[in-house]
């Protein structure tokens, strides 16, 4: 009762802090704007005959967020040891991991809206074509894990650093050769590269793969218990560096 | 109501904080003293659970803050040094925002948040944004927060710094007024404050305590504190300033007013001698050589100099 009371409040109040700055309108209008020029002009929808939007949509869009989401997600513990907030808030009758998911629901949330945006697209490709509805489920559901996890790697590193750039920088470090390690376009290539073993190895630690897989409407245990395992990761770490840099 | 025991806190190579023990009870405000790094925020930051001491316990209204910290903390206001704010929030909806924290809800939450900003005078600014109020308001604005779940137990962090003498005087008077009702542990560099507003003072240095008592008893320590302020008739003053000084357990003797027949002076005690003592030896000196004592008073003591000869 009293951990959901101190979520809900940090949530409210990380809520307030995205939309009472122009942060999260521009980060969210980016993203919707990015993610549908890149759908029609190298996604090609209008000529591919892709329905389910896997190969159209959400490679591009998983891109554009894994570039976008370490900037949501950037300042949620750097500005609060920036700040000395950090003082007042683990001194408060709160447990440090009831701000910590407080936080991480709050920035998840902003890419709940992000991607509800995107519904043009599929209003799109349901007026062109007659989709099955399953698999771009499926892809909205692994763009938004896809999107936690970006989330979670960036929280962790913020709490390392009270600046919100170097912040920024270390996390586009991590998510982004993550991210195009999956990245369909660019497959042929490695495999030239790296043989047909070696891309499937490195294809197999790129949540991306994992994304779209969900958006081929297979929707396997593993691969939640994979974007799961790593949220966990991400705010475990976080608590670590926190409870370090008290110690 | 706080009972630290032992504490130390060890940063790397430094200890920040070494083999600290004391006690504050209910309705003392305890000054806290010492120079720069001496370890007062470092012992305030673990009494609040911030940060964990390296050894020691500490004891919070009866519950020790490692083992129990959420209720611990429930019973704690604290400011903490440089009055951090989240400047993206109005002050209103800062202090409703720790209020959520602090478990206040419905009417109890908006009867809280008024007081605090009546007690601390932010009616003006009460929707403005945290990141446009000035230094003054800033700083109350952090110390409304302090007091809005009305804590048995407050622990301030110079809450006077950067106001100007009206708001210092302002928050003074807060103080005192808070602490006839709980315990209060403030830190300062500010020496007229702790006379102004402490029963109680301790003064660390280098982690250490120091010292431990009441501004006066602190006061009368010093040099000043335990000197005499006397008129002595029967010799010319000149000759009296000369002959006092001979006199053992005096180290020193300055005359305000020599007269052909009487002086005036302060008379400054060697070392370890203490007020009576010296008074007894004036008074066996004069009454021996047939001089008469016509005004004989303790020294006001002066808590910087007591303050300077504790931390130098």
């Amino acid at each position: 009762m009293l951990a959901l009371r101190n979520i809900w409040s940090i949530y409210k109040r990380e809520m307030k802090a995205f939309f009472l700055s122009p942060i999260a309108y521009v980060i969210v209008i980016a993203f919707v704007f990015l993610a549908m020029l890149l759908c029609f002009w190298l996604g090609n929808i209008l000529d591919s005959g892709d329905s389910s939007l896997s190969y159209s949509f959400f490679p591009y869009a998983l891109i554009i967020m894994s570039m976008l989401a370490p900037a949501v997600a950037m300042r949620l513990w750097s500005d609060e040891h920036r700040d000395g907030t950090i003082e007042l808030l683990l001194t408060m009758p709160a447990e440090p991991w009831h701000a910590i998911f407080g936080k991480f629901l709050a920035a998840c949330s902003v890419w709940i809206l992000a991607l509800a945006l995107c519904f043009p697209i599929v209003m799109t490709i349901s007026y062109l074509g007659d989709p099955d509805p399953g698999p771009i489920w499926g892809g909205f559901l692994g763009a938004f894990f896809h999107a936690a996890a970006c989330i979670a790697i960036t929280m962790a590193v913020s709490a390392f650093t009270r600046s919100q750039v170097t912040c920024l920088i270390i996390a586009w470090a991590i998510c982004l050769p993550l991210t195009f390690l999956g990245f369909p376009p660019l497959i042929p290539g490695m495999k030239d590269i790296l043989g047909e073993t070696g891309t499937t190895l490195l294809q197999s630690i790129s949540p991306m793969k994992y994304a779209l897989e969900m958006g081929k409407g297979f929707i396997r245990f593993s691969d939640v218990l994979l974007f799961v395992s790593i949220c966990t990761v991400g705010l475990l770490i976080t608590s670590i560096a926190i409870r370090a840099r008290r110690a | 109501m706080i009972k630290v025991t032992n504490l130390s806190k060890r940063f790397g190579s430094k200890l920040a904080v070494d083999d600290l023990s004391f006690e504050v009870g209910k309705g003392e405000v305890l000054g806290f003293l010492g120079p720069n790094g001496a370890g007062k925020s470092t012992t305030m930051r673990m009494i609040t659970g911030f940060i964990e001491p390296s050894a020691g316990s500490i004891s919070v209204g009866g519950i020790d803050i490692l083992k129990d910290p959420i209720r611990a903390k429930a019973k704690i206001g604290y400011l903490p040094e440089n009055a951090p704010l989240y400047r993206d929030m109005t002050v209103v909806g800062f202090l409703k925002f720790v209020a959520d924290l602090r478990g206040l809800t419905g009417g109890a939450k908006s009867q809280a948040v008024d007081k605090a900003l009546e007690t601390c005078f932010l009616e003006p600014v009460r929707h403005q944004s945290v990141d446009t109020l000035s230094k003054g308001y800033r700083h109350r604005t952090c110390l409304a927060q302090s007091i809005l779940h009305d804590p048995e137990i407050l622990i301030l962090d110079e809450p006077t710094d950067g106001l100007d003498p009206n708001q210092k005087r302002e928050v003074r008077n807060l103080i005192k007024r808070l602490g006839e009702t709980r315990t209060v542990i403030f830190s300062t560099h500010i020496l007229e404050e702790v006379e102004a507003a402490c029963t109680r003072a301790i003064v660390i240095d280098h982690g250490h305590l120091v010292a431990d008592g009441t501004p006066t008893e602190l006061k009368s320590t010093g040099q000043s504190g335990r000197s005499l302020r006397v008129r002595i008739a029967g010799r010319h003053g000149g000759e009296l300033v000369r002959e006092l000084k001979s006199v053992e357990g005096i180290s020193a003797v300055e005359s305000v007013e020599e007269g052909t027949d009487y002086l005036v002076g302060r008379i400054r005690p060697g070392r370890n001698v203490g007020p009576y003592a010296l008074a007894e030896a004036v008074s066996d000196y004069c009454h021996v050589n047939g001089l008469r004592i016509q005004e004989i008073s303790r020294e006001e003591g002066r808590l910087d100099e007591v303050f300077e000869g504790l931390t130098s």
